[in-house]
């Protein structure tokens, strides 16, 4: 079971911010298919530096504590789920002081195409 | 490059693309700043768990501290470490959490579900319904 360690680390973080979504209206699950797009930019660049920390020896993975379950090649299970979870429970956060406090984060309005790349 | 060297550029890149590219400017407002400071305190708690128990470990060669030790935990403080992990981590944290919600608060300036807004908390009203009773 200690190999489900850094699994339930994780575990504990998604359930540790769900509550956000119901209690504060955070509507981060139901944008589904904008966190869905958020994800893939992190994921490929945080992906691609734990590669190369690997293949460098940066750092290492204890066997007894992971599931051994390894992607493209020398990635633990763990690390990738590591860059998906961590990003929601940001964008969680974000929001659920948004939900509290209502300060600005701005996408309050929408980018005027005629001013694109200008600031709001 | 060593972790430390790249901990710093990843830090640098978040705030380029945040200031820059993006032109989100989260780092400018405090509704950045305040939630980053509640998940930074459970990035200590949670990493702490994976580096004190070593289920990530680190050679010391390309981190400010020392190597993760074969027996027993790394220094919960100083030696380059804060909460057993090394300080590099707050800074890959903070170029993961940046990045992560300037993609987030861009794909919705860009019309991607940038609404329904968040909130309001269960406990108060929903402004569309029953907006002065009581």
């Amino acid at each position: 079971m200690t190999n489900l360690a850094y699994l339930g680390v994780l575990a504990f973080i998604l359930l540790a911010t769900a509550w956000l979504e119901v209690v504060l209206r955070t509507r981060v699950y139901q944008r589904w298919r904008r966190l869905l797009l958020t994800l893939i930019v992190p994921v490929v660049v945080f992906v691609v530096w734990d590669l190369y920390a690997i293949a460098a020896g940066h750092w290492d993975f204890d066997p007894d504590t992971t599931t051994g379950i390894v992607v493209l090649g020398t990635l633990p299970l763990e690390e990738l789920l590591f860059f998906i979870v961590i990003p929601i429970a940001s964008i969680l956060s974000l929001e659920a002081v948004r939900s509290v406090k209502g300060w600005p984060v701005g996408d309050e309005q929408p980018l005027d195409e005629s001013v694109a790349g200008g600031d709001r | 490059m060593s972790y430390t060297q790249l901990a710093i550029l990843g830090v640098v890149l978040a705030i380029l693309v945040d200031l820059f590219i993006a032109r989100t400017r989260l780092i400018t407002r405090r509704a950045f700043w305040v939630p980053y400071a509640i998940i930074v305190f459970f990035q200590l708690l949670t990493n702490g768990v994976l580096t004190g128990f070593s289920i990530v470990t680190y050679d010391g060669e390309f981190i400010i501290g020392d190597s993760t030790p074969v027996e027993g935990p790394p220094p919960f403080i100083g030696g380059g470490r804060i909460a057993f992990a090394p300080v590099e981590d707050l800074m890959f944290g903070f170029a993961l959490i940046l990045l992560s919600l300037v993609i987030w608060v861009w794909l919705g300036r860009r019309g991607v579900q940038r609404t329904p807004f968040a909130g309001p908390p269960i406990w108060r009203k929903q402004r569309s319904e029953n907006s002065v009773s009581k």
